[in-house]
């Protein structure tokens, strides 16, 4: 069960409408490192750990991206917002509008769409942690590439809120790794 | 849209409920630390005491009950959705 709140994490704000911008934000929507498939990763990944604190990690983490991924969808929204019909195809959006206009989609910056492919589940909780953690450093990533490609300081402060996010979680899956390495040492499950 | 006012009250529940979301996942690692117990009881009292506050004057913050509909109409439908709100 889920409950939405009417609310963003955090105030998105841009100075003025980017639609270039928009066109490479829109890859932590719905690229492989974005925020579907951080959520997706995590909640579908729950059913099978081991532990307690594993599963709360996971169901945690996995309710931060949704929000993550709204903070996104506010970002680009608010980029392609207003952006007159001239400078969508100036910034090579005009792809984009022919199939989708302004609303958004899940695709990555040279829009290719979202595939489940981008995550993956073994049903081993070492190898599935392991895959988060290079997850979230494979995001912080991607959120530095994009803060190089703005001059918008209400942009970078979205973006740069993202980027801490994922070593935070990084670290969190970390601690969770080193207890479930514990459980599975005193269980002796291979 | 002018969502001044509306804007701050928001800024304070989401600055209480950035600390909620972060004891929330340090306790999923760490839930025998009694400080961090502490704070988060803390922060959910001030949270709660701001999210009501807000609901008075803004309408309902959480869908499917978890907020009372304080006005004489269904004010869900009727304020500015997160991604409208100019910060």
């Amino acid at each position: 069960m889920w409950v939405y709140e009417k609310k963003l994490q955090i105030p998105v704000r841009v100075s003025a409408p980017d639609p270039r911008m928009a066109k490479y934000v829109i890859s932590q929507y719905g690229g492989p490192e974005g925020e579907l498939s951080a959520a997706l990763r995590y909640l579908n990944m729950r059913y099978t750990m081991p532990t307690g604190k594993a599963k709360g990690v996971l169901t945690d983490i996995g309710t931060e991206e949704l929000a993550h991924m709204e903070v996104v969808a506010t970002l680009v929204y608010k980029l392609i917002d207003g952006a007159p019909i001239e400078a969508i195809k100036a910034a090579d959006l005009g792809t984009h509008y022919a199939d989708h206009d302004r609303s958004l989609y899940w695709v990555n910056a040279a829009g290719v769409p979202w595939v489940a492919a981008y995550v993956s589940a073994t049903g081993d909780p070492i190898a599935d942690l392991h895959e988060n953690m290079a997850a979230e450093q494979k995001a912080r990533a991607v959120y530095e590439n994009l803060i190089h490609l703005t001059d918008d300081p209400l942009v970078k402060d979205v973006l740069r809120f993202l980027r801490e996010r994922e070593i935070v979680h990084f670290q969190r899956f970390g601690e969770t790794l080193m207890d479930v390495e514990e459980y599975c040492r005193q269980k002796k499950v291979f | 849209m002018d969502n001044g006012k509306q804007a701050q009250l928001l800024l304070q529940i989401q600055q209480l409920s950035f600390m909620a979301t972060e004891l929330n996942l340090y306790l999923d690692t760490h839930p025998q630390d009694q400080r961090a117990l502490a704070m988060f009881n803390q922060t959910h009292q001030e949270l709660m005491r701001h999210v009501r506050n807000y609901e008075q004057l803004y309408g309902p913050l959480l869908g499917y009950g978890y907020s009372p509909a304080a006005q004489n109409y269904w004010k869900w439908v009727d304020s500015p959705w997160p991604w409208e709100i100019n910060y």
